[in-house]
This record gives C-alpha cells, sequence and structure tokens, in this order.
C-alpha cells in the first residue's frame, strides 16, 4: 500500500480548472518529482494535500487514512511537511526559534507549565531547542552558531530555502513536500542542495514528493517524474522515458508551427 | 571643526564631502514650525498656560511653551545630517545657525499672520480660543505693526539658539541641554518634587526652589536647579554608558549579581515610594498600575499574537464587574459578599469565558476584520451593563457602589498608599507571565501565527487553541485590573468602560514599544503618569498623545524602548544602507565602492 494515494482530485477556482481528476501515489522511500509548465497546478497539488485547500473532487489517503477535511495542523501531525515556493519563513522570529515552532505539534507543554516552570515543562523546552540545532546542523555550517540568533529575514536568500526545509524537517514528518527548493540558487548551491536531498532520504529516511524546474536536479534526485499540464497529469515514468516523450516537449515548449492545431 | 574618519582598512580612499543641509528642507519645516506655533496659539493653550509661572516671575509657561515649539523646528531644521560611509563628516558652522534662524523666521511669521488676521478679522465667531489676551501675549503688549516685527526678530532668534546649539561642544550640549529640562521638570512637576522632599523631611528644599508649595519655581530655584543638574551631568560626561558596557561585559555570573543588587535597590525604593508621595501622587501611580496591568496583557494579545483587539476594555469592565457583584453588598442580583481575594478566581473564571466569547467568532478572521469585530464587543459590553433591560443584574447607569476594602488576612487596604502595593504586586505578575512565556512553546507558536497564520497552521500550530489562549490570558490579565480598580473606587459605573480606555491602553504599548516589558512600563509612565501631575496640561491630553503617536511613527516606529527583535525589523532598510544607495547610487553616479567598506 503507498504512503500517498490520490484519486480524482479536481479542483478549480471560479472558471479555471487548476487541478483535475488527478491519480497520483507515492511509495515510502521514494523521491518523486512534478514537473510541468507554469500554471500546471503543481502548487495547488500541494495546497490540497496539505489541507491549506480544500478538494472539489477525489479522495487524499495518507498512510491508510483518508485526510480530506482535515485542518493543516492535524495534516502536518500525521506527518506530512511542506515548503513553500515564495518562502515563506516567520521574518520576525529567530532562524532557531522558526525551527522550533517546527517541533510544535509534537511537544504537549501548555501555559500552566511556562508560567509556573515546571520539570517536564524545562526538559521538554531544552529538548527542542537540541532538537532545532541537530536539524540546523544538518545545513553544515550555514544555520549554526551566531546564525541561532538571527532574525530569519536577516537570512541570504538561499540560506532561507535551508531554513524552511529545517524548519519542515523539525516536524519529524515522514513525507516531505519540497516546493522549488532551488529557485533563486546559483549553480553551485542548486548543486549541495541536490545532495542534500539525498541525504534527507538516505539519512533521515523521509519520502520526498518535489516540485522543480531545474532538470538536472530532477534527473539527478528523482525515482519517478510526474509531469502536469492544466491540471492533468501528461504522463509518469523515469526522467528517461518523461524527457524524451513529445507530449512533455510539446508541453513545454509548445507545438510545432508546421504541424498545425 | 570637520573630523576625518580614517578607515584602517583603506586609508587611501577619498572622503566625499557630507551635502550641506538644503535651504529648502529649512523652508519647509520652518513652515511647518509655523502652522505647529499658530496651532499652539489657536487651540488656547498659550493663553491657558499663560498665568503659570515656569520661573517666577520671568518666564510664563504659554510663551515659553510657544517659542520651545519654534527652539525645537530651529534644531531639528539645523541638524546635521548622518555621516555614511565612504563621506567625511559634515562641517558644522555658520551656516546651522542661518538655517535655524530662517525656520524661526518663517515661524514667527506665521504667528505674525495669525497676530493680524486676528486684529483685522473678527475670528472669535470660529475659533474661540482666539481671545483678545491671546492678541496681547503673541504681541508682547505692542499695536500690531510693531508686534509683528518683533514676533518675526524673537522667533529668528529663537531659532538661530536652536540652531546653535549645534554648534557646542558635545560635552557642553550634552550638559546643558539636559539642565535646562530639568529645569522646566522641577516647575511644573512642583507637586511630585514638593511631595517628595517633604516625605524626605526636607521642608527647606520647597521653601528655597519654590515660590510656595504647587507653585513656581522662583529665580534662584532655577538657577540651584540647573547648576546642580548641569554639573550632575557634565562630571558624568556620558559615563554611565561606559557603566551599562562594563556590566554587560562581565561574565554571566557577576552580571547577574549586579541586576539582582540593581532589581534589590529598586524593590527598596519601590517600598518607600508610596509613603513618601503621599495620597495624591500614589493615587496616580495606582491609576497608572492599573493601566500598566492591562498594556501587559494587551501586548500579549497585540504585540504577541498579533491580535489587534479594540476592544479590550470589555475585560476591564468584566473583572470590574465580576469583582463588585462578588464583594459588594449593594449588588441587585446576587450578592455572596465574598472577600476580593476569595472572588478572584471567580472573576478569573469569568474573564476567561468572555475572552472564549470574543474569540471564538474571530477564528476564522484577520487583521482589519478582528479589529473592526473586538471594537464592536467592546462596546456592546458597555451597553449592555448600561441598559435597562440588565439593570437588575448590573445596577445600570446606576451602576454597583459599595465595594468593600481589599483585605488580606490582618491587612487592610484603603488608601492610595495601601493599593500601590497590590497593584505592583499584580504588575509583577503579569511582567513575569509575560517574559515566561516568550520563550515557550505557545509564545513561540502565537508569534508565528502573528507572523503567518496560514504557514503557522501548516507548521502543525492549531490555530483555534492558540487564539482562544491568547485572548484568555489577555482577558484575564486585564480582569485583575478591573477588579483592583472597582475595590479601590470602592464602585463600577458603566461609563467607566468607555473605548478611550482600549484606546489608550494601544497607545501605551504603541509608545512604549511593543513586546517590551520596559518599554510598555516606560508607556504608561509617559501616557499616564505624567498628564495627571502635569494638571495644566490635562485638558489637552489627548491632544498630545495625538501628537505624540504621530511624532513616535514618524520618527521611532518602534516605541521608545523596542524589543531588540522589532527594532531590527524595523530597520533592516538602514543595516543595508539604503540610504548611501539613494544619495549616489540612483544618481547614475559610477558605483566606487570604496574598498573595505562593503
Amino acid at each position: 500500500m503507498p504512503l500517498l494515494q490520490i484519486e480524482g482530485l479536481s479542483k478549480a477556482f471560479g472558471g479555471l480548472r487548476a487541478i483535475n481528476g488527478l491519480d497520483i501515489h507515492v511509495d515510502e522511500g521514494e523521491i518523486v518529482s512534478v514537473i510541468g509548465p507554469n500554471g500546471a497546478g503543481k502548487t495547488t497539488f500541494f495546497n490540497l494535500i496539505t489541507g491549506m485547500e480544500s478538494p472539489d473532487e477525489g479522495s487524499i489517503v495518507f498512510d491508510g487514512q483518508n485526510i480530506d477535511g482535515l485542518r493543516p495542523n492535524q495534516i502536518l501531525q500525521l506527518g506530512m511537511a511542506r515548503t513553500f515556493q515564495n518562502v515563506r519563513l516567520f521574518p520576525a522570529m529567530t532562524v532557531l526559534e522558526n525551527v522550533m515552532v517546527g517541533q510544535h505539534s509534537r511537544t504537549k507543554a501548555g501555559l500552566f507549565g511556562a508560567i509556573f516552570k515546571t520539570p517536564s515543562q524545562r526538559r521538554e523546552e531544552a529538548a527542542i531547542e537540541e532538537k532545532a540545532k541537530d536539524v540546523l546542523s544538518f545545513f553544515g555550517t550555514r544555520l549554526t552558531g551566531y546564525r541561532h540568533d538571527q532574525l530569519s529575514m536577516m537570512l541570504s536568500y538561499a540560506n532561507r530555502r535551508r531554513l524552511e526545509i529545517a524548519r519542515a524537517m523539525a516536524t519529524d514528518p515522514r513525507l516531505l513536500l519540497l516546493d522549488e527548493p532551488t529557485a533563486g540558487m546559483n549553480p553551485r548551491e542548486t548543486i549541495e542542495l541536490t545532495e542534500l536531498i539525498g541525504r534527507l532520504r538516505s539519512e533521515k529516511g523521509y519520502t520526498i514528493v518535489i516540485i522543480e524546474h531545474d532538470m538536472q536536479v530532477v534527473r539527478n534526485v528523482s525515482d519517478r517524474v510526474v509531469v502536469l499540464d492544466h491540471g492533468v497529469k501528461l504522463i509518469e515514468g523515469s526522467y528517461d522515458e518523461v524527457s524524451t516523450n513529445e507530449k512533455v516537449i510539446e508541453a513545454y515548449l509548445g507545438r510545432p508551427a508546421e504541424l498545425g492545431a | 571643526m570637520a573630523r576625518v574618519v580614517e578607515t584602517p582598512t583603506a586609508p587611501e580612499v577619498e572622503l566625499r564631502p557630507t551635502p550641506p543641509i538644503e535651504m529648502r528642507r529649512a523652508v519647509r519645516l520652518g513652515l511647518s514650525g509655523g502652522a505647529a506655533a499658530v496651532l499652539v496659539a489657536a487651540t488656547g493653550m498659550v493663553a491657558t498656560f499663560q498665568p503659570r509661572m515656569v520661573i517666577d516671575p520671568i518666564v510664563p509657561l504659554g510663551v515659553l511653551f510657544l517659542y520651545l515649539v519654534v527652539f525645537g523646528f530651529g534644531w531639528m531644521a539645523a541638524q546635521p545630517p548622518a555621516t555614511l560611509e565612504g563621506f567625511a563628516a559634515p562641517v558644522i558652522g555658520l551656516r546651522n545657525v542661518v538655517v535655524g534662524a530662517l525656520t524661526g523666521l518663517l515661524s514667527g511669521l506665521g504667528l505674525g499672520l495669525l497676530l493680524v488676521l486676528m486684529t483685522v478679522f473678527d475670528l472669535r465667531g470660529v475659533f474661540i480660543e482666539l481671545s483678545p489676551e491671546l492678541v496681547e501675549i503673541l504681541g508682547f503688549g505692542y499695536p500690531v505693526g510693531a508686534a509683528v516685527v518683533l514676533t518675526a526678530v524673537v522667533a529668528a532668534a529663537v531659532g538661530a539658539l536652536g540652531g546653535a546649539v549645534h554648534l557646542l561642544p558635545v560635552r557642553l550640549r550634552h550638559s546643558l541641554m539636559p539642565a535646562l529640562i530639568w529645569v522646566i521638570f522641577f516647575s511644573l512637576l512642583t507637586d511630585l518634587f514638593g511631595q517628595l522632599f517633604t516625605g524626605l523631611s526636607l521642608d527647606f528644599m520647597v521653601d528655597l526652589l519654590y515660590t510656595s508649595r504647587g507653585g513656581a519655581l522662583t529665580i534662584v530655584g532655577a538657577v540651584i536647579v540647573f547648576v546642580v543638574f548641569f554639573v550632575v551631568y557634565w562630571f558624568l560626561g556620558g559615563r554611565e554608558k561606559g557603566l551599562r558596557e562594563t556590566v554587560q561585559s562581565m561574565p554571566k555570573d557577576q552580571r547577574m549579581r549586579w541586576q539582582v543588587g540593581l532589581a534589590a535597590v529598586v524593590l527598596v525604593v519601590l517600598y518607600f515610594i508610596p509613603q513618601l508621595m503621599g495620597p495624591f501622587v500614589s493615587q496616580i501611580l495606582v491609576t497608572a498600575g492599573i493601566y500598566l496591568l492591562m498594556a501587559l496583557g494587551l501586548n500579549i494579545v497585540v504585540g504577541y499574537a498579533g491580535l489587534l483587539d479594540l476592544g479590550y476594555v470589555a475585560f476591564f469592565a468584566v473583572g470590574a464587574y465580576a469583582g463588585a457583584i462578588l464583594t459588594s453588598p449593594q449588588s441587585p442580583a446576587l450578592s455572596p459578599e465574598l472577600a476580593l481575594v476569595a472572588a478572584l478566581p471567580f472573576v478569573m473564571i469569568a474573564a476567561a469565558f468572555a475572552g472564549i466569547v470574543v474569540a471564538t467568532p474571530v477564528i476564522r478572521m484577520r487583521g482589519d476584520y478582528l479589529a473592526i469585530v473586538t471594537l464592536g464587543f467592546g462596546e456592546i459590553a458597555r451597553i449592555l451593563l448600561n441598559s435597562e433591560w440588565l439593570a437588575p443584574y448590573f445596577g445600570g447607569a446606576q451602576g454597583i457602589t459599595n465595594i468593600p476594602d481589599l483585605q488580606i488576612g490582618p491587612f487592610s487596604f484603603s488608601t492610595p498608599q495601601d493599593y500601590f502595593y497590590p497593584v505592583f504586586l499584580f504588575v509583577l505578575l503579569a511582567a513575569y507571565i509575560t517574559l515566561a512565556v516568550q520563550k515557550s512553546r505557545w509564545g513561540r507558536a502565537w508569534m508565528a501565527m502573528r507572523e503567518d497564520e496560514s504557514v503557522a497552521e501548516a507548521m502543525g500550530v492549531n490555530i483555534v487553541t492558540a487564539k482562544l489562549s491568547a485572548f484568555v490570558v489577555g482577558a484575564i490579565l486585564a480582569s485583575f485590573g478591573g477588579a483592583l480598580f472597582g475595590s479601590q473606587i470602592g464602585s463600577v459605573f458603566p461609563h467607566s468602560f468607555d473605548i478611550v480606555v482600549s484606546i489608550t491602553i494601544l497607545v501605551i504599548i504603541i509608545v512604549g514599544g511593543m513586546g517590551s516589558v520596559p518599554g510598555v512600563t516606560l508607556g504608561a509612565l509617559v501616557l499616564i503618569v505624567l498628564p495627571n501631575l502635569l494638571r495644566e496640561f490635562s485638558e489637552y491630553q489627548f491632544l498630545f498623545y495625538g501628537v505624540l503617536l504621530i511624532a513616535m511613527m514618524l520618527k521611532r516606529p518602534e516605541g521608545f524602548i523596542p524589543s531588540k527583535r522589532r527594532a531590527q525589523e524595523l530597520h533592516s532598510e538602514e543595516l543595508a544602507q539604503d540610504a548611501w544607495l539613494e544619495i549616489y547610487g540612483e544618481k547614475g553616479q559610477p558605483e566606487t565602492v570604496p574598498e573595505g567598506a562593503a
């Protein structure tokens, strides 16, 4: 049984069918890339499965449980965490605090504990901090040391993207959804991130779905590629199968003029 | 006296001269100064303040206040621009004085225009404050022609003085200006200092400095105050900042000892304050304490959780009425006549319930919508308490009277001096909760919700619980304030819970510094204690709130004492040296960034 099983998923915004009868499955331990031209419905797909938008039709089953209609925080609790295409950190919070928020759903302390500083609250707080530092150290020294106490708005663009991944990692996910993680990065940073995505699976054991435009990255990381266009799944298969497929080339580059409509 | 700052890494770099102050800016500020001076005169402040002497008998408050405005604008106009990286320090000289004089002259001409208009037309039908006495004061008693010239000359001179301040050596300037401000403070806060000297058994000081108890400073008194503070500041010479740095650079345990020592000293001083200050000042401090308690509560709701609650007074009312119903024998319907201490848990429950009632409808609302709905709740609370319909329970417009004094064991609290202690205790509690919660799981969840609600939810924060808990904590703190307020006054009436209370608390937070406990404390002192002590100004309290709020938003949006992160947030563009780019980057000049400057 796959970790994520989606059947007949549809979502319309007014007259625009952003997602139209989509069937996708993701197996445990897989890295699946979702590609497609702009406006193909990739980010809407992420929004639907994380509960940030509700689908019009279709079923989403995660780990054997139907998650349609759950709030985003409940879905996260089940083990699905995401990053955002247009980096959405908590700007006026420090790097460390951003990651510590990720631990929210995995911890229990209440206001009572915070006010009376109960031993269990203090233990938990120390564990949260420990965990956050551990997650940040996954990115080498880029987000450690003095960076811990820097506001996240002060970070460089690439570091903000890394911090978003760290925040998602801190939620202890089983399925990690990365929305264009290399957008805006320079070639060297892109190569570094590609390796990192591999390590996310090999060291942390996450299953990963990634939306990506950079074909080098897609080729290097994915077990399977799903191509979306106008909310419909065009084709899925290995990178080589997909990259040579005529329909895909057409979707990206347009129909050659002499063939006509 | 241009300083040349040499960058050790690149000493060969030629520093560009900082451009001089633009005259256009001076003209603009001069016109603003004129408008401000006319406004001060036309709102009646000058005429109202005139009988009050600052230094008896030579400096009346009305004229002083008017020309302080002119002085301020002159000073502002002549302020040298900031030295940017790669630029030489600005040259300070005659130009600053000229700019100040020009600004002053324009302000004076504004006043002159007002004088002429007042003489030629009868404006009193519309502007009732434009009285013949005002003409007399503004024109120094001369006929209008001479008066206009004289006003212009005096204003230009005052403006020039404001500009000339920048010419003084730093140490002199930093001793002279505070000393002059202290002279004005000593005169205006005559009640406070009179009480303080009496409390310390230094009655002879009152006779020495003031014409009478509660009167103005004498000339001798003013000179004494000026000299004492001048000498203190001169010999301090900015060393107090060095002391702070020394403490901050100490190892952790040594610094802790310093801080504990400081806290102990503050506590001891606070313990003696009510006895020293007497009932009048203590009452003001109790009022300020109750406002501070509520401001700390609202700070959690607005500052941490980002929920702009404009109806916060509703929780204050719930606390006051719950306390009154549970303790007063006069309570119309239910009257268990509990002691306040025994009633407090029930007050808390009532407040928590009220918090949930307000929060539930706004769970899926954000920003402006949430603000408007809470504004409505604040008004609904007052109208319900005032209504005939609920009068059998809450007493309607007659309110609930005969609320007994606070009694804890053998201690009974009745005078303002007594109430200072419990109020202070609750303020400490609120401050502790604020700080404890900030570095906790829910504190972070609130902040995440403030920053981006949808992302916070996608990162596992339960928005419903987060909103409810923020409102409940805020409501409970406000209800403590309400219960203390009712018990101290002895009665509660619906009209005490006006929307103005909500706005005042919000202004305290914004002006003081959102998210910062010292900032909110200072905000409460400035906005509640000062207007009550400066009795002359109390009529214009809200005018000053408005001016202060606008000035703060323009010059220091993060508040008096901001939390570290808010200061960073609001000034991040300055860190990026955008100002530098604005001057040279966009004019298309070659961007030769000096090496080592990057």
